[in-house]
């Protein structure tokens, strides 16, 4: 366990209860329930089409859902937009890169709950866009365009957004997807730099299994719009349930921060 | 500390600029030619306090402002409403190929003004002259009301709906009413000629009454529109981001279309269809000042304005006596621009 994680009686970052989600009719998420606490870093795995990026959109409050999600303390649904965005800032899948669209720009758009609607950026919003990008070594890149940058900068400038946003809690939908696997651990190391800096709560969905091991402080294993398994890694990471859930073939061994994943071949 | 995107001040002084000598080069321009110096003297005049010696007869100066002020000034309105409209639903749509008549408002606006004309009893070359105002009036509702099935049509689906079903919507509608449209032209052979020369854009019998007709809808488009530049902005990354960042983008691009919509609608009805000035000018000032909303849209609204301005110069001087149809002209000379703008604007930024 962390030692960032909240104390006892803390306010829960994110609390879910019997969320039931259906997408044209179809249910996809059945009776979730899920607690994250305030600095925790929970990654929701399962295989495709279990309903982790739909759990992330409705945590995000970019889904309406019947069931409860409260965020620190306060329904989802009562909170204003601009409210709930300085409280929660997503980092979706494969973010739009809008041509032509410098990364200080692109990054200023974090600020969009701070400035008036119809108004403009303040002298404050673009000190704090430029604390960010120092902090996260784009201080070079800010006029750039942010399309002529290679996957891993990108990456680094949709944090950055994220950042900028002033939010407390961090939803990333696969945020190493498109990485090799140097990039992938350079910000997955910076996302949890940043969560122990500034007390962010991180939820994230990924793939590798051993790399959402090594990073969570807890995995939720979804299946079938249903949690299967919640726990630390070493509970939630065994050949069993792998087996049943991804239908896969894998062995689970220890590593030095918790079990590494490694398929084999079928026999 | 490096700088957001905004509008570069020198950009700002060339369109203004550009609007002046296209109002200049306008009034001055035409079977009578006027000195440019004693135009620009005579339209200063026209501001409250300034008394200059233009030097013009009292028919040059009834010339410039009864005659060619209010059709340069009509010019100018209309150009600058296509191009900002066109500008903005290529932001709402994050569509660079949307354009004012996307939305069926070329096709709800033809139906109606041939419906009025072939079946108002005036099939003949009277009819643009006898309805002076029945016209513009029917341009307009069958505009807005081409835009308002549009958006029925779009949001008919459901949770779905989405900026591509809006454009499908547009496209269905348009062809719906331009089969209407052809079906009454076929019927009415006899007024095939009036309906054309209202199609293809009239500048030419624009007079003040026209101007105050577009005014209030021109002035209430460019505020809504141009307060939006930033909204623009974050709507390009995606409604989800947009919603995410604390924006509500449905809301926002609904306000945005009927805006646009309401502005096209005002310019059809004045001076009839004229098409390409909603597509090149937001493009070209895109690719030469910056892809911000905060920087095309009120360029778009300047250089729109003056490029069909300057436009109806050569429309009415290319072949005088006679005038070219201005729809024709903005064409023929923006296709081959914007093409030219197109390849030194890559090389540049290759």
């Amino acid at each position: 366990m962390s030692a960032a994680a909240g104390r006892p009686g803390d306010t829960p970052a994110v609390v879910v209860r019997d969320l039931h989600v259906s997408l044209g009719g179809t249910p996809v998420l059945a009776g979730i329930d899920l607690t994250v606490a305030a600095g925790e870093w929970v990654t929701v795995i399962g295989p495709n089409g279990a309903g982790k990026s739909t759990l992330l959109r409705v945590v995000g409050g970019l889904l309406p859902a019947s069931g409860g999600v409260s965020l620190f303390g306060t329904p989802i649904g009562s909170l204003r937009r601009r409210d709930r965005a300085r409280i929660v800032a997503t980092v979706a899948q494969s973010p739009v890169v809008p041509p032509g669209m410098s990364v200080l720009d692109y990054v200023l758009l974090g600020r969009t709950p701070y400035i008036p609607p119809l108004g403009r950026e303040s002298a404050a919003d673009l000190a704090a866009v430029h604390e960010v990008l120092g902090r996260l070594d784009l201080g070079g890149f800010a006029q750039r365009e942010l399309a002529t940058l290679s996957g891993g900068e990108r990456q680094r400038v949709f944090l950055a957004r994220a950042l900028a946003q002033g939010a407390t809690l961090l939803l990333l939908d696969e945020p190493t997807s498109a990485l090799d696997i140097g990039h992938q651990q350079e910000v997955l190391e910076l996302v949890d730099q940043l969560r122990r800096e500034h007390g962010l709560t991180v939820v994230a969905t990924m793939h590798d299994l051993s790399i959402a091991g090594e990073y969570a402080d807890r995995l939720v294993l979804l299946a079938a719009g249903r949690v299967a398994a919640a726990g630390t890694p070493r509970e939630v990471l065994t050949e069993r349930l792998l087996a049943e859930h991804y239908r896969a073939t894998v062995r689970v061994v220890d590593g030095e921060h918790g079990p590494l994943v490694v398929p084999v071949r079928r026999p | 500390m490096s700088r957001p995107a905004g509008l570069r001040p020198r950009w700002l002084v060339g369109g203004v600029v550009a609007v002046l000598v296209a109002l200049v080069a306008g009034v001055s321009l035409g079977p009578v030619t006027l000195p440019p110096g004693s135009v620009a003297a005579e339209l200063l005049n026209l501001l409250p306090g300034v008394h200059l010696e233009s030097g013009l007869s009292e028919r040059e100066i009834a010339i410039v402002t009864e005659l060619r002020l209010p059709r340069v000034v009509l010019g100018l309105l209309v150009g600058g409403l296509l191009a900002l409209a066109g500008g903005c639903y290529q932001g709402v749509f994050r569509n660079p190929l949307a354009d004012p008549y996307l939305l069926g408002v070329a096709a709800g606006a033809g139906l109606a003004v041939t419906a009025v004309i072939a079946l108002g009893g005036a099939g003949t070359e009277g009819a643009l002259t006898g309805l002076p105002l029945t016209i513009p009036l029917a341009a307009f509702v069958g505009s807005l009301g081409a835009v308002a099935l549009t958006y029925l049509l779009g949001a008919a689906g459901g949770r779905s709906r989405s900026p591509a079903m809006l454009i499908l919507a547009g496209v269905a509608v348009s062809a719906f009413l331009s089969a209407g449209q052809t079906y009454l032209l076929q019927r009415n052979a006899d007024s095939i000629q009036a309906v054309y020369s209202w199609l293809l854009g009239r500048l030419a019998t624009a007079g003040w009454h026209d101007v105050l007709l577009v005014l209030p809808y021109a002035v209430l488009t460019t505020v809504v529109v141009l307060l939006h530049g930033r909204e623009l902005d974050v709507l390009s990354v995606g409604d989800d981001e947009a919603s995410s960042l604390g924006l509500h983008p449905q809301r926002s691009r609904y306000l945005l279309i009927a805006a646009a919509s309401l502005g096209t609608a005002a310019a059809v009805s004045a001076t009839g269809l004229i098409g390409f000035v909603g597509i090149i000018v937001p493009h070209t000032v895109r690719l030469l000042a910056g892809s911000s909303y905060r920087v095309i849209l009120p360029l778009s609204l300047l250089f729109g304005a003056a490029f069909l301005a300057l436009t109806d110069v050569v429309a009415r001087t290319a072949a005088a006596p006679a005038e070219i149809p201005i729809g024709v002209v903005t064409a023929l000379l923006g296709g081959p621009f914007f093409v030219l703008v197109l390849r030194t604007a890559r090389r540049v930024l290759t």
